[in-house]
Order: C-alpha cells, then sequence, then structure tokens
C-alpha cells in the first residue's frame, strides 16, 4: 500500500519531470515573448521587478527624511522640500509598492498554482492591469518631475486644492496616477476573485484553499469594493483644482470633511489590502516549517473575511479631531476596538500552530515569526490610538507615525521577505544562501525596532510627525531612529545580494526544498506553462501532513526518492 | 470537470483522468474556448461572475456621487429646488425614453444571440448604438443651454437672467445653484462618459459578430455588453429623477 501510494504522488513530478522539460522560462524568449505575455507567473515577475524597484524608489525618500531628521534646523533641504520628499515617500510606498505587492506580484504567481488552474480567469484583463500600473507610475514619475507633490499622501483639502508648492499641476498628475493605479488594483480584485469562484481544480473545494487564497480573497473584495470610492474622491478633487468644482471648497459652500470621510473610506480598508495578504504568507510559511496543520483552520480563514468586513466601518478613526460629531467618535472607537478580534484570532492560531510543531528556523520563518512579534506591537499600539481620550493626546505625533510603520513595513514588508524567501526557489528554480539570508533577517529585524521603537517614545512625549524640524529635546532618539533606517537600508541590499548570487550562481531547486505538503511545491521549480504536467486532483488540504506521502513531502530531487527513474 | 476521489486519502495528487476532464489542453475543445479553461460551461461562468464584480464596481464608483448629492441637497434644499427647475424636464424625459428603448434593443439582442440569429443581433446592437446617439446629442443641447445661462459649478456659477426659467425668474440667484451644478456636471459627465465608452465596446461587439464570431453555443460577450448597458440605463433611471424632478 504504502509504495503504491507513493508511486501514485510522485507521479505528476515525474511526469513533469519527463514530458515537459521545458519550464516557463524556457519555453519563449526575448523581450517580446515578456511584454505581451498572458501567463500568469511571467506577469506576476515582471510586477514583482515593478514593486521592488518602487521600494527601492521609496526607500531612498526614507532615508532621505532620516538624513534630514539627523539634527534640529536645517540638515540637507529646506522645508517645502523635506514636505515633498515624505510626501514622495508616502504616495510610492502605498500606492506604488504595499498595494500592489504581494496581491499582484506573488499572488500573480502563486493563486493559480495553488488552485491546481492554468491561469488565472482573464489573462488578458490581468496584462491589462499590469501595463495600467506601468502606466500610473510614469504619471507618478512625472508628477515629480514637473515639481512634486507637498501634501502628503493623504491629499486632504482645503491644501491639496490651493497648495502651488513647486508645480500648480503636480497635484492633478498625481492623484491621476493614483486613480489609474487603483482601476489596476480594482481589475486585479475582480480577476482574483473570479478565478478563486471558478477556476480551482477538480476536489479543490472551500475548505481545502490554502489561507494565502482566503486572504487574498478577502483582500480582492475590498479592492473591489472600496478602490471605486477612491477613484471619485480623487477624480472631484482634480475637478476641483482644475474647474473650481467647489465642492470640498468652504468658500463656494463645500466641506473638506467630506473629502477627508471620502478618502478614508477606501483607504481605511486599503489599510486591509496591505495587511491581508502578509497575514496570508505567514500562515503558509509557519505551517511549512512547523510541520503541521494549521491550528483553527476555518478560524484563521474566517478572520480575514471578517477583517474585510469590519474594515468597511472603521474609517472614522482617522477623524477623531476632524471635528465629526461626538457619537461618530464613540461609534468608530468600538468598531475599531472588534478588529481586534480576528486580528487576535489570527496570532493565537498562529502560536498554537507552533505549539509541538516540528520547526524549522529557516529565512523565511524567521521573517514569518518577525511578522508575529512586530505585527503584534503595531496591532497592540493601534488600540491605543482607537481609544478616544488617549488618540486626543497621541494624534498627529510620531506615536502614529511608529503604529502604523510596525503593522506596515514590521508587518507587510516582513512578510513580503518572507514570502519572496519561500516561494524564491519555486519562481526561480535557483537555491538561495540560507545562512546570508538569515544575517540579512536579523540586520533588517534589529534596524527596524532601532527606527520605530524610538519613534513611540518621541511620540508618546508629544514630538509631531511631519515636522521639518524638532525642539532639541527630541534630537537624541531622532538621531537614535535615523541610525536605524540604516541598519535597514544594510539589511535589505544584503537581502537583495542574497537574492543576486542566486541568480547568478544559486544551485537548482528541487520541486520541493522545503518539504512542504502543499500543491505549488508538488510541481517542478520552475512551474511548466499550464503549471502542472496534467490537472491535478485535489484529495486532502495543504496543511495535512498526516495524509501526505513521504513522496509528497520529499525534500529533494524526484530522481534521488526513487533512484530507479535515474537513468 | 471531474469530481474528486475523497475515498482515497493516501493517493492525494493522482493524475486526472484523461477522459474526465475531455476538453483538457487547449486545440481539443470548441474554437471559442480559452485554452486555460476546461468546459465552455466554465468559461461562461467566469465571464458572468466577472462581469457582476466589475458592475459591483461602478455602483461604488458611482455611490460617491450619490453620496455627495444626499449630503448637499440635505444641506441646501431650497437651492436645489431652485436649480432643478433650471433642467430641461422634457429632454431629460425623452433621454430616459430613449435610454429605456436601448436596453430593450440590448436584451433583445442578447436573445436572437442565443438562438443564433446572426443578422438580427446585428441590427438590434446597431439600433442600441443610435439611442446612444440620440443620447448624447440630447445631452449636448442640455449642456449647451447651461453653458449659455451661466449654469456652472462652483466659481462659475453666474447665472443670465434671461435664460432661467420663466417661474424661477423673479427669485432670488441662490448662493449655492453652484453645487447643485457641480454635482449635476459630475454626475451626467461621469455617466455620459459611461455611454461613450458602451458605444465603443458595442460596436467591437457588432463587428465580431458580423465576423461570425457567435453562435448558440457562444454569445457571451453579447450577453456581457448588454449587461453593462443596463447598468448604464439604470444609473440614469436614479439621476432622472434625483436631479430633474426635485418636489
Amino acid at each position: 500500500m504504502a509504495t503504491e501510494a507513493q508511486n501514485a504522488s510522485a507521479a505528476p513530478v515525474d511526469a513533469a519531470h519527463a514530458t515537459t522539460d521545458r519550464n516557463f522560462f524556457q519555453e519563449r524568449s526575448g523581450i517580446k515573448s515578456w511584454l505581451v505575455t498572458l501567463d500568469h507567473k511571467r506577469i506576476g515577475l515582471m510586477y514583482l521587478v515593478a514593486v521592488v524597484l518602487s521600494f527601492l524608489v521609496g526607500g531612498l525618500f526614507a532615508l532621505l527624511i532620516r538624513i534630514e531628521l539627523l539634527s534640529a534646523g536645517r540638515t540637507i533641504m529646506d522645508a517645502d522640500t523635506y514636505n515633498r520628499v515624505f510626501t514622495l515617500h508616502g504616495a510610492v510606498m502605498v500606492f506604488l509598492f504595499i498595494i500592489p505587492s504581494i496581491p499582484a506580484a506573488l499572488g500573480n504567481f502563486l493563486l493559480p498554482i495553488v488552485l491546481g488552474a492554468k491561469d488565472v480567469a482573464f489573462p488578458r484583463l490581468n496584462l491589462a492591469s499590469f501595463y495600467l500600473y506601468v502606466v500610473g507610475a510614469v504619471l507618478a514619475l512625472a508628477s515629480m518631475i514637473i515639481g512634486s507633490v507637498d501634501t502628503g499622501w493623504t491629499f486632504y483639502t482645503p491644501y491639496s486644492s490651493n497648495t502651488d508648492v513647486g508645480s500648480k499641476n503636480a497635484v492633478i498628475w498625481m492623484t491621476g496616477a493614483v486613480f489609474v493605479l487603483g482601476f489596476s488594483s480594482i481589475l486585479t480584485g475582480v480577476n482574483f476573485i473570479t478565478t478563486i469562484h471558478k477556476m480551482r481544480a477538480p476536489g479543490q473545494d472551500w475548505k481545502r484553499l490554502p489561507l494565502f487564497v482566503w486572504a487574498t480573497y478577502a483582500t480582492s473584495v475590498i479592492q473591489v469594493l472600496a478602490t471605486p470610492v477612491l477613484a471619485i474622491t480623487l477624480l472631484l478633487l482634480i475637478m476641483e483644482r482644475g474647474f473650481g468644482l467647489g465642492i470640498f471648497d468652504p468658500r463656494l459652500g463645500g466641506d473638506p470633511v467630506l473629502f477627508q470621510h471620502f478618502f478614508w473610506f477606501y483607504s481605511h480598508p486599503a489599510v486591509y489590502i496591505m495587511i491581508l495578504p502578509g497575514m496570508g504568507i505567514v500562515s503558509e510559511i509557519i505551517a511549512t516549517f512547523s510541520r503541521r496543520e494549521i491550528f483553527g483552520y476555518m478560524f484563521v480563514a474566517m478572520s480575514s473575511v471578517a477583517i474585510a468586513l469590519l474594515g468597511f466601518l472603521v474609517w472614522g478613526h482617522h477623524m477623531f479631531t476632524s471635528g465629526q460629531s461626538e457619537y461618530s467618535t464613540m461609534v468608530f472607537s468600538a468598531l475599531t476596538f472588534l478588529v481586534a478580534i480576528p486580528s487576535g484570532v489570527k496570532v493565537l492560531n498562529w502560536v498554537a500552530t507552533l505549539y509541538k510543531g516540528q520547526i524549522t528556523l529557516s529565512a523565511p520563518m524567521l521573517y514569518a515569526l518577525g511578522f508575529i512579534v512586530l505585527f503584534s506591537i503595531g496591532g497592540l499600539t493601534g488600540l491605543f490610538l482607537g481609544t478616544l481620550s488617549v488618540d486626543i493626546y497621541l494624534h498627529d505625533t510620531y506615536f502614529v507615525v511608529a503604529h502604523f510603520h510596525y503593522v506596515m513595513v514590521g508587518g507587510t514588508v516582513c512578510a513580503f521577505f518572507g514570502g519572496l524567501h519561500y516561494w524564491w526557489p519555486k519562481m526561480t528554480g535557483k537555491l538561495y544562501d540560507e545562512r546570508l539570508a538569515k544575517v540579512a533577517f536579523w540586520i533588517f529585524f534589529i534596524g527596524f525596532n532601532v527606527t520605530f521603537l524610538s519613534q513611540f517614545v518621541l511620540g508618546s512625549r508629544g514630538a509631531p510627525r511631519r515636522s521639518w524640524d524638532y525642539l532639541p529635546q527630541f534630537e537624541e532618539l531622532h538621531r537614535f531612529s535615523s541610525v536605524g533606517a540604516f541598519i535597514i537600508g544594510i539589511g535589505i541590499l544584503l537581502m537583495v545580494i542574497v537574492f543576486v548570487r542566486s541568480l547568478v550562481s544559486g544551485a537548482k531547486a528541487p520541486p520541493n526544498p522545503w518539504g512542504s505538503a502543499a500543491l505549488e511545491w508538488q510541481t517542478t521549480s520552475p512551474p511548466p506553462v499550464e503549471n502542472f504536467a496534467s490537472t491535478p486532483v485535489i484529495t486532502r488540504g495543504p496543511y495535512d501532513y498526516h495524509l501526505a506521502t513521504e513522496g509528497e513531502l520529499y525534500a529533494g530531487f524526484p530522481e534521488d526518492f526513487e533512484p530507479s527513474k535515474k537513468a | 470537470m471531474s469530481t474528486a476521489t475523497t475515498d482515497a486519502p493516501t493517493a492525494s495528487l493522482e493524475e486526472a483522468q484523461p477522459d474526465a476532464a475531455p476538453q483538457d489542453h487547449g486545440g481539443h475543445g470548441p474554437k471559442f474556448l480559452a485554452h486555460h479553461f476546461d468546459t465552455p460551461v466554465q468559461q461562461f461562468d467566469a465571464a458572468k461572475l466577472g462581469m457582476w464584480l466589475f458592475l459591483a464596481q461602478e455602483l461604488l464608483f458611482f455611490s460617491g456621487l450619490f453620496v455627495l448629492y444626499s449630503v448637499y441637497r440635505s444641506w441646501y434644499p431650497a437651492d436645489f429646488s431652485w436649480a432643478s427647475h433650471q433642467l430641461n424636464r422634457f429632454m431629460g424625459g425623452a433621454n430616459t425614453i430613449v435610454l429605456l428603448f436601448s436596453s430593450l434593443t440590448a436584451a433583445l439582442a442578447v436573445r436572437s444571440a442565443q438562438v443564433g440569429d446572426r443578422k438580427k443581433t446585428g441590427m438590434l446592437l446597431l439600433v442600441t448604438i443610435a439611442c446612444a446617439f440620440a443620447f448624447l446629442v440630447i445631452k449636448y443641447f442640455e449642456y449647451v443651454h447651461k453653458f449659455e445661462a451661466g449654469l456652472l459649478p462652483g466659481d462659475r456659477f453666474h447665472p443670465v437672467a434671461a435664460h432661467l426659467a420663466a417661474s424661477t425668474r423673479d427669485l432670488p440667484i441662490p448662493q449655492h445653484g453652484g453645487s447643485f451644478f457641480g454635482i449635476y456636471f459630475m454626475m451626467t459627465g461621469v455617466h455620459g462618459l459611461h455611454v461613450i465608452i458602451g458605444i465603443g465596446v458595442m460596436f467591437w461587439i457588432w463587428l465580431r459578430n458580423q465576423r461570425g464570431e457567435f453562435s448558440e453555443q457562444f454569445w457571451t460577450p453579447v450577453d456581457l455588453v448588454a449587461l453593462y448597458w443596463h447598468l448604464v440605463d439604470l444609473i440614469w433611471i436614479y439621476l432622472f429623477p434625483l436631479l430633474y424632478l426635485i418636489d
């Protein structure tokens, strides 16, 4: 029985080796085969390159900010330039990096594979959304060249409808860019929801979906339902600037706070567009490197959906000091606390999965554990800010900056790096240097905490955010934070070196280097164009280690598992 | 699609039976079946779901404007009433009828595509496109009148007494009429843009129909463009009373 099972299970991998010895890289070549490809794996990789470039640009702006804040008064730039730099840091990181990072890059690559499908439901729409992203990026770049925005990434009116620092039209170009990027995001969401509903392989029912898919599903729902509201808001802002529409202008009977409501109706759910896919990645990594079924699978899956739905009801907590009614603030505060429940469900279930698991502390696992620690800090400090009395004091201080960087960088970016390491062998077919990758993780982790723990202290002492200058008593902590930013930079640089070395001289990756039971590891690395040698039939969940065969969990090359096949 | 064999937990990832998925691996199915789908039914269901999701997105896109309308109307009810009287109810009503009729012809085009009547489908699509143009022409005359009367958004709101509706000519010019016309031009402008896009897409579908791409087995694109067109119609059904028929 045992050998029979092994033969049956090892078959797809072997068949893949025998029949399609060409992976999706080799199937076609030349620059055109990339630019007009409909293959979700190639589109995913193009997205990956694009978002990583955006991340490096955004990171450069972050370093400029931290250099300026090394000392009180002018360090390297004037106040107007500083305003533009922090605006660009925010806008590039949010709209060009974090929102598309995990879903559009890693999600595109993996979603069809983990569903057992050949591609996403609408491959052409997928390519279109990539090009919309490129158009958005070009528009954003244009806004930087013609003078650049200084409004902050939130584009609050009335400042954004009046400012003409740098250039009168920069706001129009930048919001136009975000408008286009929004539609890229919406189309990806439409595509993914349809793919998850309609493209699952035989036997891949909802209770067997990887948690990454559940997270992507919840994310896509937000993308489809929230992003259009941002689009119309930005369109109104563009019209306001271009034609004096007067909707947000108090002089003409308009209301600037209405803009904040509209903006946060999207941008709060967008926070969950950023964090949910990260949570999905962490679930995958934790399961694989604990070699254990996820504790409370359905709870973790539903908590993603719950976060997505609750996310639509809490936008007012960004506006506690905007002058909205006291009753609204109380309701928004209470609803905000509810978000802690599904978030807590996730963290506790991950920890319960680790308990008595067979843990391997590989680089992806370190990033996943780092996520749990940093996200917990970020999430819990969110409760400080959700509390009305405390928020009045902490609003617009560095405490807020530290809080959302713990969630966005400590959470999402950490998960993104983890996912990048975890799926790197699958995507490129190459192994990377584990030891050096772990060193990079520790540098990143230490640098991150140096940078942002100090900002919690700064904020609790009243240091205002977005300010070019500061009082002398904040200098020490600001310096400390700036040093941390450069430590992060070194960590990321080392990580880039690890990946480049892997591409140049990495060893060939076996189909399943981590010995995972999940479906994406049952095909070759990198996968063939249609992902599997033949459509797989799914008979167990991705974390069912007790049901997986030895062949499926074998971490080496299939021919070594069955030496008879070697010849 | 084949079904799962859940009773064999040990052999968890066996190969699909070749006969269980007859239209596997593109080239074996009908011509219209894209390579990554297993069956035409799967392809149709996916397309339909994708379109509904897109329409949901459209509704949310317009919802911002509807919220804006509610807020401003509750702030300035008298100004909105005054401004509403400046709109031409006859032209608005005519446009409502034109769009409703075009929705009917779009639905009939789907029906004739389903039964494989290519000629009739093409004709009905052309009628729908003609209606869309008629809508835009009427809208153009309305816009021209608003420009002449100085009934413009925000800053540019400077009504010319001679062009105002007779019933309101003796009333004072309201302070926030510009807010109404800001919302009016945004709502009808974005809606008009959807009409123009609809014309383009329907023309493309008409071309495909004339090339003979559709049959009793495959009429999905006609169905989807009609769905889109119904949404454009539906939004107008809300815009008309909200803008033209206040009190």
